[in-house]
């Protein structure tokens, strides 16, 4: 994803007073103006470059990444840390009343209830009255409420006569140095409980352990988040040292709610997947239907029950439409892996791409058809062997300059 | 499931599905100089042996020949299947059936080889629109030679051939000195061929020391089909304008009696043929099928689960798969389904295991 300063003005007479956000153009004048006028932007280099939508809860996916915790905080610059609020306090209260009152509007404009517009149908909304031809999500108009679209801000550190509030304030860090100071009064008043209970003799070491299972200690970037300011990976590392030794303290249930406030829960990948249940033809014999894509191959399975391992792919036999070894180990496969080699009759479509995306669309249409025959066990593993990922791979652009996506053109001295 | 005694050659019936029977190594070299595909051959001289399995075509065929009448015209058989089902195998198995009967074997290992990748292309002396393929020719005289040995002396022409102004074989000659004279005058082999066609098409059905004669054609198909032979002014040259495709032609045609015309379709080796046909109505082409009707079909099917329980337990006795997980039984479910029991495939596969 490029960073562009595409303008993008919309110009629509009923909503102009509210705000139509074009995600993520602001200037520093934006409190000034309150209009939508764009300007340039800083990125920070460090961010990676997959395309997301800026809202945590809201994870859409334009490239599938294999990363085991994503949220969108990685993908949005911390501005809040970034220097004196831009936005004052009453600017961004204006901006939610605005788009409230806008929000009503545009109820009212598509004929819906105004009490019961939900951020979906808003965003449905702007997408039938603002169709973009654009592919860039973020370049798309968007209409959010504020607190998503401003960063979090720190309200002024200090008072009237120039003396700050919080103690820390000289430390630099403030929140951050804060939070270490009431983890540790935490694990010191842990301590301290434990030596009463010692001292009445009912100290056990079998103690209400806090269950850490499918849980992760926050990111850095969601850390930072959190406490609005920037920390360095030291700190951080200091951060997570200081709450695992709180943990290792037998009596750390007391402070669970603490402690759980900075861990998230890690979803179930599995339950993501949506298993059909089982078809019964005329016969009586069970069947099911998969499908599968790969690198603009795309293929069909229909996979019957109590069969002979006979294949047929397009009409005719797999051993002629596969010549190549490799083909035919990809369809072996899935069932292979689970052990039903014999079991299953198929009746295969497929088009598109080369004999090996041709393959690999059909692996994934076979292991999906087989889901409904088996228990959720066998779903887990089958997942975990990756038979249920689709392959995200598809051919890179060429670039201009370049011979082709990444062979230049050859280099003459002179 | 393996070797049965050879002796038995005959006797094989239909309690010998699946079997394997070892064909002695002598006759290797005189029933086979020139007939079997090139991976079995390498097969055999891996192992030291040769074992055919005895299957259900095969079995057909030499059940026909057996009861077959010969009094009456020629009877032609046709063995067709999907690419790689053993259908020169069994070819293979009916010649050296007919070979230990003392019948006297045609045996052409391709009709695809005359009519494609000939370097030389000589006018006919004969006849002037066709051409000569010397060197396919002498090859082909040659290994004739090694197979009939025996009956080289013992036929004697019927008629005279004048080769040049100077050479002529007379009447009464043995075939041999024919056949000699075909190898070593290469120029003139091609109509040799034709001369040794004509004389054992006459004499086959004979009664006075009659020989029955099979005739077996592998990749017949390429008889009618295109060539990609072309004469020096770029035209394409048709099948007839062969001399060799000519005089088999009329081997094929069933106007002779006292013998079997056996043949196969084989899509590997033809031309302008879609890789997915194997009918022989598809590769034969209409001009063919209406030569080769009426025939015998054959059909020659994949490896049935007996079948290919031998031919495993078969390639496990040799010691020819060697991972240890192919003696499993998973392993040989994997070996199913991989190969869908064609046995070119199955042997490919075993090849590297």
């Amino acid at each position: 994803m490029k960073c562009s300063n595409i303008v993008t003005q919309m110009q629509m007479l009923l909503l102009s007073t509210y705000f139509l956000f074009s995600p993520e153009r602001r200037t520093a004048n934006m409190a000034a103006s309150g209009g939508r006028t764009v300007g340039s932007f800083l990125w920070k280099c460090g961010n990676c470059c997959f395309n997301f939508n800026t809202v945590s809860s809201n994870l859409t996916r334009q490239v599938l990444s294999r990363q085991l915790c994503v949220s969108a905080v990685l993908h949005r610059k911390n501005l809040a840390a970034a220097g004196p609020e831009k936005f004052s306090e009453e600017f961004i209260k204006k901006q939610v009343e605005e788009f409230n009152i806008g929000k009503r509007h545009l109820a009212n404009m598509m004929g819906e209830d105004p009490e019961t517009f939900t951020q979906g149908d808003i965003n449905r909304s702007i997408a039938y009255l603002f169709p973009s031809g654009l592919f860039d999500k973020k370049a798309k108009p968007l209409m959010k409420h504020p607190d998503e679209v401003f960063p979090k801000q720190r309200a002024v550190q200090w008072g009237a006569d120039g003396r700050p509030f919080h103690f820390l304030f000289y430390t630099g860090k403030q929140s951050y140095y804060s939070l270490m100071h009431d983890t540790f009064t935490k694990a010191l008043a842990v301590e301290k409980h434990q030596d009463r209970l010692r001292g009445k003799d009912l100290f056990t070491q079998d103690a209400k352990q806090i269950s850490l299972v499918g849980s992760r200690w926050l990111l850095k970037e969601e850390l930072e988040e959190l406490l609005v300011e920037t920390i360095s990976e030291h700190d951080y590392a200091r951060f997570i040292q200081l709450m695992e030794r709180l943990l290792s303290l037998p009596y750390c249930s007391v402070e669970e709610d603490f402690v759980q406030r900075y861990r998230r829960q890690l979803e179930i990948q599995s339950s993501k997947q949506q298993v059909q249940p089982l078809q019964y033809d005329q016969h009586g014999v069970a069947y099911s239907t998969g499908d599968g894509r790969r690198k603009t191959a795309m293929g069909t399975v229909l996979l019957r029950d109590s069969g002979s391992g006979s294949i047929s792919i397009n009409g005719t036999n797999y051993v002629h439409y596969f010549p190549v070894l490799q083909d035919r180990e990809q369809l072996m496969f899935p069932l292979h892996f689970m052990e039903v080699l014999g079991r299953f009759d198929m009746q295969c479509s497929v088009s598109g791409g080369g004999h090996s995306s041709q393959a690999g669309a059909l692996r994934l249409a076979i292991s999906r058809a087989m889901l409904s025959f088996l228990s959720e066990g066998q779903v887990e593993t089958m997942r975990q062997a990756g038979l249920l990922t689709p392959d995200p791979r598809i051919k890179e652009r060429k670039k201009p300059g370049q011979e082709g996506a990444r062979r230049k053109f050859t280099w003459k001295k002179r | 499931t393996c070797l049965s005694g050879t002796s038995k050659n005959a006797c094989q019936s239909e309690q010998h599905l699946g079997q394997y029977y070892t064909v002695p190594a002598s006759h290797f070299h005189t029933v086979f100089p020139h007939g079997l595909p090139p991976r079995y051959q390498q097969q055999v001289k891996t192992f030291n042996e040769g074992c055919v399995m005895v299957r259900q075509p095969a079995l057909e065929l030499i059940s026909h020949l057996k009861r077959a009448d010969y009094i009456n015209p020629t009877l032609r058989y046709l063995l067709y299947g999907v690419k790689g089902s053993g259908k020169t195998m069994s070819l293979c198995h009916a010649v050296h059936y007919c070979s230990t009967q003392g019948w006297l074997v045609l045996h052409i290992p391709d009709a695809h080889l005359w009519v494609k990748n000939c370097k030389e292309l000589l006018p006919s002396s004969y006849h002037a629109s066709r051409f000569d393929q010397p060197i396919q020719a002498s090859n082909w005289l040659r290994n004739f030679r090694t197979t009939n040995e025996h009956f080289l002396s013992k036929i004697k022409l019927r008629q005279r051939y004048v080769w040049t102004k100077r050479e002529s074989t007379e009447e009464g000659r043995p075939l041999g000195e024919l056949v000699d004279m075909g190898v070593s005058r290469v120029k003139s082999s091609s109509d040799v061929v034709g001369a040794v066609l004509k004389e054992l098409r006459l004499q086959a059905g004979g009664t006075e020391g009659g020989f029955r004669l099979a005739v077996a054609v592998d990749g017949v198909n390429g008889l009618w089909g295109r060539t990609t032979l072309k004469k020096e002014d770029k035209s394409p040259v048709a099948p007839e304008e062969l001399t060799l495709v000519h005089n088999l032609r009329k081997m094929i045609n069933n106007d002779w009696c006292g013998g079997a015309v056996i043949a196969t379709l084989s899509q590997t080796g033809s031309l302008y043929a879609p890789s997915s046909a194997y009918l022989p109505q598809e590769l034969l082409g209409e001009e063919g099928f209406d030569s080769m009707d009426p025939f015998i079909p054959v059909p020659v099917s994949l490896y049935s689960e007996k079948e290919f329980e031998s031919c495993y337990l078969y390639y496990l006795d040799r010691h020819w798969l060697q991972h240890p997980h192919s003696q499993t039984e998973e392993g040989k479910k994997e070996l199913i389904f991989l190969s869908n029991r064609n046995p070119s495939v199955l042997e490919r596969l075993c090849a590297f295991l």
